[in-house]
C-alpha cells in the first residue's frame, strides 16, 4: 500500500491491444477528469506496451493531462505478472490516489493482482464514481474527499457505496459503456512522460501460443434504437418479432440474460450488468420483467417503451411509455405503425 | 505423472432468491436468510480438476472458508470425486473483503503444501467481482490463466490451455504450478456419484460433530473411516491476523440502498392500433425515431 497522498494524481490504466486503444479507458478519462478537477490535481493515463507512444496523442483528446508510456517489446501482448509489475512499480514512484481500470477480461485479470501487491482495496464493476466524505461516526472520523464507488451487489437487488479510507491507491474497475465516452477536444497530448520497468523473463511465465481477436458483432453501444426482448418472448422463432420491429426502426435488438440463457438470442446482443450497458435514443423493452441487473444496463436511455403483459412489471417502473399487452399482438401493431408512418 | 490440485470453493447465497431479510442493518450479507448453494462457476473448477485427476492420476483437495454450514459444499465434492475436504472457519475471518479472503486462503493453500494447480471458478455470483482468484495467485506468486475454456494437455509440467477473452481467445502455455479461473463454459459438472454419496453421506467437520452432540471418541471413529472433514482456523493456518477479517479489508461499506428506479414521467398506451399511432407519432415529433 501507499500512504494517504491528497496530491496524488487520478490514473487511468490505457487498455490496448495490438497498437488499439479500448473505448473503456477513454470513457473513464471522462469521469477521470471530472473528479481530478473535483480533487484540483492532475489526471494521468498509464500506457504499457510495444510501440504504443503515439496513443499519448488521443489519450490528450480525451482529457488526459499526462500520459505515462512504458514502451518495451516485452509488453507487446498483455500478461498478467509483467503489467502487474509496470502498474506497481510507476504506482509506488508516483502515488496516485486513485487508479482506474476497464472491468475487461484484461481489466479483471490486472487490477485485482495489482490491488494484492499493493494490499489496497478494489472495486469491481462500479457503476458510479464520485469524490465524497465518509463519516465513521463510532470512531468520531471523517475521511474527506475519498472515491465513492458506487456498484450493484447481490445479483443488483441493492446498490452499496464502498471506500476506501486508508489503505491507497483507491481502485476500482468500470465496464464498458458504463460511462459515457467524453467528446474529444482539440487539445493534443499533455506531458508524455517516458517510463522503464525491467521485465524479466519470468515476468513472461505464461507462453501465449495463439490467439483470435473477432470483431464484434453487433455494436449495440453504438445503436440508437434497441428493441430487446425477454424470457416473456417465449421462443427463438417468436424472437422474429423482435427482429422485424429493430428493422423498421433501423435499430438493434437485444436481449434479456434470461433471453440469451434461453438460447433465444446470442450472448452479444445481451443487455445488462453482465452484458452490455447501453444509452441509447429509444429502448423498447418487450417480454423483460425488468430484473435489476437488467434495469441498471439500459436505464439511461433518453426513451424508454416498455411491453409486457403483466401491469405490475418492475420494468414499467422505468418505462416512459407504459404498454400493458400481449406481445404477440402489440409488436405486429407496432411494427405496421412504424412501417406506415415513417 | 500425476498431478496434485486444489480446488478453492465457496457456498453462496443464492441471489436469484433475495428477500427483504437478506442484509444485516451494517450492510452486510444475511448468509441465514438464503438459500446457500455452491456457487456454479466452482463446480466447473471442480469438474477441470476431476478430469485432470482421471487423465494423469493425482489428487483433489477441496478447500472452503465460510461458516461451519459451509461444509456442505465440501461433501458435495467428495461425492463427485475429490479426495479431501478442507474447511477453513474461524470467527476473526467475518467481515473479509476480496483481499482478505484472498489472503486467507492462500495461507490455506500454503498449508496444504504439495500442489501442481491452484483452480477457481472465474467468479461468484454473490459478489461477481472475479477478483480472488487473481489475488491469490498474487499472493502466492503463481502465473494465472483466468477465463480458462478448455484444457488441452499437460505434458511434463507444462500445461496448454485455451482461455476465452470475450472478444477472442488464446492458446496458452505454462510451467505449472500456476493458479486457473474456469468458466462455465469449460465443462458440463458432474452429478454427484451413487456410491460416493453413500460413502461420504455421514462425512463431518469437527464443528458440525460437535452441534449434534458428538464427542472426542466419535471424531477419532470418523477419522478412522476417513470421514472427517479438516477443519483450520486461522492459528492453524499461522495467519497475521492483521490482514484477516474487518481489519485487513481495505474497503468498506459506506452505504447501502435498496434500488429504487424511475422515469419521471409515464404515459400509458393502449395497446390499439390508435394508442400505438399515437406514440408513435410523439416519437417522431420529439425526434427519438426519424
Amino acid at each position: 500500500m501507499i500512504e494517504i497522498n491528497r496530491q496524488g494524481e487520478v490514473w487511468v490504466f490505457a487498455e490496448q491491444e495490438d497498437g488499439v486503444l479500448s473505448d473503456v479507458p477513454l470513457e473513464l478519462l471522462g469521469r477521470g477528469r471530472e473528479l481530478a478537477d473535483k480533487l484540483s490535481v492532475k489526471l494521468a493515463a498509464v500506457l504499457p506496451g510495444k510501440g504504443v507512444a503515439g496513443l499519448s496523442a488521443d489519450l490528450g483528446a480525451y482529457g488526459a493531462d499526462k500520459v505515462y508510456v512504458v514502451d518495451d517489446d516485452l509488453l507487446e501482448h498483455y500478461q498478467s505478472v509483467s503489467y502487474t509489475k509496470v502498474l506497481c512499480e510507476l504506482i509506488q514512484k508516483h502515488k496516485p490516489q486513485i487508479v482506474l481500470y476497464g472491468a475487461t477480461a484484461i481489466g479483471r485479470d490486472l487490477a485485482p493482482r495489482v490491488a494484492s501487491k499493493m494490499r489496497a482495496g478494489l472495486t469491481a464493476d462500479c457503476t458510479d464514481l464520485q469524490i465524497g466524505d465518509y463519516e465513521v461516526k463510532r470512531l468520531d472520523q471523517v475521511h474527506k474527499d475519498l472515491l465513492l464507488q458506487v456498484r450493484p451487489a447481490f445479483g443488483g437487488n441493492i446498490i452499496a457505496t464502498i471506500v476506501n479510507p486508508d489503505r491507497w491507491p483507491q481502485m476500482a474497475t468500470v465496464r464498458e459503456g458504463v460511462m459515457a465516452m467524453p467528446s474529444r477536444n482539440g487539445k493534443v497530448a499533455g506531458e508524455v512522460v517516458r517510463e522503464s520497468v525491467k521485465i524479466s523473463p519470468e515476468d513472461l511465465a505464461v507462453k501465449i501460443l495463439d490467439r483470435h481477436r473477432a470483431a464484434k458483432k453487433v455494436d449495440l453501444k453504438a445503436s440508437r434504437v434497441i428493441v430487446a426482448g425477454g424470457a416473456g418472448v417465449g421462443s427463438k422463432d417468436n424472437f422474429q418479432l423482435i427482429w422485424d420491429l429493430a428493422n423498421v426502426l433501423g435499430g438493434a435488438p437485444g436481449g434479456s440474460r434470461a433471453a440469451v440463457d434461453l438460447g433465444f438470442i446470442d450472448h452479444d446482443h445481451q443487455v445488462g450488468q453482465t452484458g452490455t450497458t447501453v444509452r441509447p435514443a429509444l429502448y423498447v423493452a418487450v417480454g423483460i420483467s425488468g430484473a435489476i441487473q437488467h434495469v441498471a444496463g439500459m436505464s439511461g436511455a433518453a426513451k424508454i417503451v416498455a411491453i409486457n403483459n403483466d401491469p405490475d412489471a418492475p420494468i414499467f417502473s422505468v418505462a416512459h411509455y407504459k404498454i400493458v399487452g400481449d406481445l404477440n399482438d402489440v409488436l405486429p401493431r407496432l411494427t405496421k405503425a412504424i412501417r406506415t408512418k415513417c | 505423472m500425476a498431478y496434485n490440485s486444489i480446488v478453492l470453493v465457496k457456498q453462496v447465497p443464492d441471489t436469484k432468491a433475495v428477500t427483504g431479510k437478506a442484509m444485516n442493518d451494517d450492510g452486510t450479507v444475511n448468509r441465514a436468510a438464503l438459500p446457500a448453494i455452491f456457487n456454479p462457476e466452482d463446480l466447473n473448477a471442480l469438474e477441470l480438476a476431476l478430469e485432470i485427476k482421471e487423465r494423469y492420476g493425482g489428487t483433489v483437495t477441496v478447500v472452503t472458508m465460510g461458516l461451519p454450514s459451509a461444509c456442505r459444499v465440501l461433501r458435495a465434492a467428495l461425492c463427485r470425486g475429490a479426495d479431501r475436504g478442507v474447511l477453513v472457519t474461524d470467527r476473526r475471518a467475518a467481515a473479509s473483503d476480496t483481499l482478505a479472503t484472498s489472503y486467507i486462503l492462500s495461507c490455506a493453500v500454503k498449508h496444504i503444501g504439495d500442489y501442481d494447480l491452484v483452480l477457481c471458478g472465474r467468479q461468484a455470483i454473490d459478489g461477481d467481482t472475479a477478483q480472488v482468484g487473481p489475488q491469490i495467485a498474487e499472493k502466492l506468486e503463481l502465473p494465472q490463466i483466468t477465463y480458462v475454456e478448455e484444457l488441452h494437455s499437460i505434458e511434463d509440467g507444462v500445461m496448454t490451455a485455451k482461455r476465452n477473452v470475450g472478444n477472442g481467445w488464446e492458446k496458452v502455455q505454462v510451467k505449472l504450478p500456476a493458479l486457473l479461473t474456469v468458466m462455465n463454459t469449460a465443462n458440463t459438472p458432474r452429478p454427484a456419484g451413487g456410491r460416493l454419496m453413500m460413502q461420504y453421506k455421514k462425512a463431518r467437520s469437527l464443528s458440525e460433530l460437535e452441534q449434534d452432540g458428538g464427542s472426542a471418541a466419535d471424531a477419532e471413529k470418523l477419522k478412522a473411516k476417513g470421514l472427517l472433514i479438516d477443519q483450520w482456523d486461522l492459528d492453524d493456518l499461522k495467519a497475521d491476523l492483521q490482514w484477516c477479517g474487518r481489519d485487513g479489508s481495505p474497503t468498506k461499506v459506506h452505504r447501502i440502498q435498496s434500488v429504487v428506479l424511475t422515469a419521471t414521467e409515464q404515459k400509458e398506451v393502449e395497446p390499439t392500433d390508435d394508442g400505438l399511432r399515437g406514440m408513435v407519432h410523439e416519437l417522431i415529433s420529439d425526434h427519438t425515431i426519424g
